[in-house]
This record gives C-alpha cells, sequence and structure tokens, in this order.
C-alpha cells in the first residue's frame, strides 16, 4: 500500500494489529482482547487524522499515483463506453480522453483529462496535460453531443495545460479561451467533476457548465501550490504554505461558492476502492442530470451565466454584481 | 613587480570597469525632459514620444501605454463616459498584504483598478472600451478586472454596440486564488452573450498579454489583433524552457511569431490603430451585422 505523509500513524497501528493477528494463528496464546482494542482504536485514529486533514495533505491525496482516473471510473460509472478521436485538425492528443456511452440508459458525452497511471503511460499522455488539439477535440464532440442533445459530463484531472512550445505555436491560450466561450453557450447540460487536481486555465477548459462538483480531496487552483510559492515568495519549498493561503481545498471552493457541491471520498481516500468512489459519484450525477435535463435550453444557458456572474470577491456588498 | 608587468593587460581593464556605466543605469534615464528606447537605445524628447504615441521615433518600439493615454489616443474628444470606475478590490482570500499593494497602485495610476472601462467613439461611431493598464499590479485580473469587463459588455449588448478590449496583462492574479480563474468563465461568457446577440467583439493585445488574460477574452474577438512586439503567450518562457530543455528562438511569443502561427488577423501599428478600427467600425456599420 503506498501511503501518505500524514497517514503514517494509521499504517503503523495497522501493522501491529496484522503482527498480532498472525501471533495468535501461530502460537496458542488468546490476543483477541488485545485485537478487539487496538482495532477500536485504529478506528478512532483513522477518524482522527481523517477529519482534519490540512490542505496539504489534500493535495498529496489529489496527486496520489494510484488515485482513480477519468478511465478508471468510465467503466464503473457508464454502459458501453466508445472512445471517439482526434481534432480533426491536427491530430489525438492522448492527454484528453473524450467518447460516448450511456448512463443509467442515458445517452450523454464523456470527456476527462487523462493522466497516465505509469512512467510510460505518461509520457504518452504528456502527464495528462493537454495540447491545443487535446481541447478542440473535446470541443468538436461537445457540439456533437449539443446537436444530438445529449448531456456532457467532464472529468476534470490536470496540473494543466502543457507548457510548450509547439503548444503555443498551435493556439494554447485560443483554444482554452474558445472552450470557455463555447462552453458558456452549449443547449445541452453539463456537468463538471473535479476528481483530482484542477490546474488553472488546463483545467477550466473543460470546467465550464452548469454544475461543479468536487471530489473531497480534489483541488482546484489558478496555479500549483509549487508555481504560487515561487512566484509569490520566490522560493517553491513554501509551497506547503501557499496551499493553505490560496484556498486550493475542495472546502475552500464551496465556500468562496464556486463549487455546488463536494462529493465525498472512500475514507482514507479515492485511491482505496474506485469502484465505490463511482458509486458515491454516482449518486450525485445522477440526480443531477436527470433535474437538468427538464430545463429548457435557453433557461439552463441563463442560468449558467448567471452562475459565472456572481463569483468574484469585493470589497463592499455594492460592489457586487447587480441583477 | 616586474617592470613588464606594469604594462600588462589588468590595469587598462580595471579603468574599463570604472568607466563604464553598469547595464541598469543604462536603461535607467531618469524620467525628465529625456528618454532613452530600451530597444535601440536612441535619446529622444519625452514631449515628441508622447506626441508619437509613445513609439520610438527610431525603431518604432512600442512602450507601454497607460490606458487613459490609450482612450485618449484613439477616441473623439471628449467623447468618453467612464463605468464602474468605483468598484473597489477586495480580499477574499484574506491575503497577507494584499490591500496595501493595491492601495499602494491606485495612488500611483490613479485608477481603480487594472482596468478601464466605458463608453466613447471613434469618428463618431460609438462602442464601448475596455483598455487593460499593465501598470496596475501588472495588469493582472482578479475579481474586478472580471466584473468590470463582464459589466461592460452588458453595456454593449444593451446599447446595442462593439466592444473593443486592448489588453496588457500578466494573467491571473494570485492574490485572488480561484476567483481570478474563474474570472476567465465569467467574461468569456459574458462575450458569448454579446456574439450570440450578434455583436462586434474586436482585440488588441499589447505588451504583455500572457496566462489567464491570453487564455480568455484576449482570444475571443472577432478580431484578435496586436501591437508591434508585443509578448503574448499562455505559458511562461522559462517553465516552457524548463520543460522542453531546449532554448526558444528569440521571437518566441512575440505578436510577429503569433502572426505567422496563424494565431491574429493582423498586427498593428499604434499609429495606424485608430484608422483601422474606424474602418472596421464603418465595415459593421454599413450592413451584414444582425441586429
Amino acid at each position: 500500500m503506498t501511503g501518505l505523509e500524514f497517514e503514517k500513524p494509521v499504517r503503523d497501528l495497522q501493522e501491529k494489529i496484522a503482527e498480532l493477528k498472525s501471533f495468535t494463528t501461530t502460537t496458542d496464546v488468546d490476543l483477541s482482547d488485545e485485537i478487539a482494542k487496538l482495532e477500536l482504536r485504529l478506528k478512532k485514529l483513522e477518524d482522527d487524522i481523517y477529519n482534519s486533514m490540512t490542505p496539504w495533505d489534500r493535495v498529496q491525496m489529489a496527486r496520489h499515483p494510484n488515485r482513480p482516473t477519468t478511465l478508471d471510473y468510465i467503466p464503473h460509472l457508464f454502459e458501453d463506453f466508445f472512445e471517439l478521436h482526434g481534432d480533426r485538425t491536427y491530430g489525438d492528443d492522448a492527454a484528453i480522453v473524450a467518447g460516448i456511452a450511456k448512463y443509467h440508459g442515458t445517452p450523454v458525452t464523456v470527456i476527462g483529462h487523462q493522466r497516465g497511471r505509469d512512467t510510460k503511460e505518461n509520457i504518452q499522455r504528456t502527464f495528462g496535460m493537454p495540447h491545443p488539439e487535446g481541447y478542440r477535440k473535446a470541443l468538436r464532440l461537445m457540439k456533437q453531443a449539443e446537436k444530438f442533445n445529449r448531456p456532457i459530463i467532464c472529468l476534470i484531472d490536470t496540473k494543466g495545460a502543457y507548457p510548450g512550445k509547439a503548444a503555443e505555436e498551435r493556439g494554447q491560450s485560443e483554444a482554452i479561451a474558445r472552450n470557455i466561450f463555447e462552453m458558456a453557450g452549449l443547449q445541452v447540460p453539463i456537468v463538471c467533476i473535479v476528481i483530482g487536481e484542477g490546474g488553472s486555465g488546463g483545467a477550466l477548459a473543460l470546467g465550464v457548465g452548469d454544475r461543479l462538483f468536487m471530489l473531497e480531496n480534489s483541488t482546484y487552483s489558478v496555479i500549483s501550490p509549487e508555481g504560487a510559492a515561487a512566484l509569490l515568495w520566490k522560493d517553491a519549498s513554501l509551497a506547503k504554505r501557499a496551499a493553505e493561503t490560496m484556498k486550493i481545498t475542495a472546502p475552500d471552493l464551496r465556500a468562496l461558492g464556486i463549487v455546488d457541491e463536494i462529493i465525498p471520498e472512500v475514507r482514507g481516500g479515492a485511491h482505496r476502492d474506485a469502484k465505490h468512489q463511482a458509486a458515491l459519484i454516482d449518486e450525485v450525477l445522477k440526480t443531477v442530470i436527470a433535474s437538468l435535463q427538464t430545463i429548457h435550453p435557453d433557461e439552463l444557458i441563463e442560468q449558467r451565466y448567471e452562475k459565472y456572474k456572481k463569483i468574484g470577491g469585493y470589497a463592499d456588498e455594492t460592489a457586487g454584481p447587480k441583477g | 613587480m616586474a617592470i613588464k608587468d606594469m604594462f600588462s593587460k589588468q590595469k587598462p581593464k580595471k579603468k574599463k570597469y570604472a568607466t563604464i556605466p553598469s547595464e541598469a543605469a543604462k536603461q535607467d534615464v531618469p524620467e525628465g525632459i529625456m528618454q532613452k528606447c530600451p530597444k535601440c537605445k536612441k535619446i529622444m524628447y519625452t514631449k515628441e514620444l508622447k506626441k508619437n504615441l509613445h513609439v520610438c521615433l527610431g525603431c518604432g518600439y512600442h512602450y507601454q501605454m497607460t490606458a487613459y493615454e490609450r482612450l485618449e489616443s484613439l477616441l473623439d474628444e471628449g467623447s468618453f463616459r467612464e463605468l464602474d470606475a468605483d468598484l473597489s478590490t477586495g480580499n477574499p482570500l484574506h491575503f497577507p498584504d494584499y490591500e496595501e499593494k493595491v492601495a499602494a497602485d491606485r495612488k500611483k495610476t490613479g485608477m481603480n483598478e487594472a482596468i478601464v472601462t466605458g463608453v466613447g467613439s471613434i469618428d463618431g461611431r460609438e462602442s464601448v472600451f475596455a483598455i487593460m493598464d499593465a501598470s496596475f499590479r501588472m495588469g493582472s485580473m482578479g475579481s474586478i478586472v472580471g466584473e468590470k469587463i463582464a459589466r461592460a459588455v452588458e453595456e454593449a449588448i444593451r446599447l446595442h454596440i462593439p466592444f473593443i478590449i486592448f489588453t496588457a496583462s500578466g494573467g491571473a492574479r494570485m492574490q485572488e486564488g480561484v476567483l481570478s480563474l474563474m474570472q476567465m468563465a465569467k467574461t468569456g461568457a459574458a462575450l458569448k452573450r454579446l456574439s450570440d446577440r450578434g455583436g462586434l467583439i474586436i482585440s488588441v493585445m499589447t505588451h504583455p498579454t500572457t496566462g489567464g488574460v491570453s487564455a480568455s477574452f484576449a482570444s475571443l474577438g472577432d478580431y484578435n489583433f496586436a501591437e508591434p512586439g508585443a509578448l503574448i503567450g499562455f505559458a511562461g518562457r522559462r517553465i516552457i524552457e524548463q520543460t522542453i530543455r531546449e532554448k526558444l528562438p528569440d521571437d518566441f511569443q512575440t505578436a510577429e511569431f503569433l502572426l505567422k502561427c496563424g494565431q491574429l488577423d493582423a498586427v498593428i501599428h499604434r499609429s495606424d490603430m485608430r484608422d483601422k478600427l474606424s474602418f472596421l467600425l464603418d465595415i459593421h456599420q454599413t450592413g451584414g451585422d444582425k441586429k
């Protein structure tokens, strides 16, 4: 099991329990009382640790190498996913996967960032950091979804758009801007869920919709904590402090009025049980897709506009958006 | 010391150090009567430079302009009516020292934020103008910049007139975190509304237009233009060099480079800007637009 630093006490106790258990099987000594006591203590310890995670703990959780990716959730969430490729202009970006599927019988379009699950796959998928053709593929399929009246589900999981020469030459800025612009006007329901890291414009290019959800231990930020620390204090090692100052966790974004709802995670993080996590996502998604489908497209777009129009922090109430 | 050492190269070298001013001092000619071009080093009268719209008389280098100088250079005299000049920046994340920094820039620039918005006309044709100013917090976009743009776009919708934006920004404002990021969505959604109603959108990117600003409203014009030499791009040069481990060409992410890559409609010299905009406004008034 790959454990994180802050989980060490839990791990230690688990090991101790396992030790005692194996001891009882090999000898005649009865330790069941002891074990029961320790298991009770373990439960309490887990409660303490997982209920008081710091922003930095959540950053570690969101970046966990075994954290489920878009392709890990898709088979549990949808029936018959059919992946579709290419932007029809330049190429196919493996950092974004997209396709059509059935969701509780309803045809939907599913789009998500895709990290690699090992080094080789990560190189092929540029660590889940898309190029312009990735965003253009996503937009092409969103337009297709609009044509055929399919709801769109976006799974967000990227450190950000790929910072490279070719990406700039092919219009990284324009591709991101275009997706934001077009998503604001799509005549079908769009539900966005941050499943891991939501990094900057690269995340937002799949992130404009009618509802925004975040998994409990996911993050969403304008810049990585390391980047913020380097920029603000000229010291990337202050990332932990930046994670706290920048307000990037799901509860932070809920408090800022950006996120509609937090989707709870499996105890100890989504990576403990992807299937169970998918069920927790499904619970929220099912209801919201059904309710969004009853709203007239014009009204949907109007509400979407109002949703974004009201986001912002001002010195006083009068500075806030007027009706 | 041997006699021949007296003629060694060390001595004159020392003298050289003493007489050549530092690189900083060369650039840093005090503001006043004269100015030195940072590119070609030509020395000019400040007055002359101003008259030439802050473009170097020698090499055509485009200096940064304040928002009000820009408006003065473009609009019919006395036609400008400013919007939302009273909105004031908050500190939603309670970021240390943020209020002080904003207050200092307000004092320095006389603006409430990094953008001036309002209604004005060019050759009698009205448009909504949104002019960013890099001298205020590097033109970075926080909640107020996003809100002012969205309101300005709404005004263009209300009055059925074009929306013209001049961008100058280092990107999203770090001190407002993810709220800054969301301004990309807010402004993009506002422009989509205007566009769907047949409204004309013109974007002119000036030096610098990067990060979240280049990846939102700056790139969403029906026409996307830039001033010569402007730095325009999404990711920073240093970050890209670290990622790809190779040196980037000198003209990387300049307006000219982007034009070559097919990312811009045209690069327009500042002295032609007013005429070109006037031409476009005329084209769009003589028919063809959805009403």
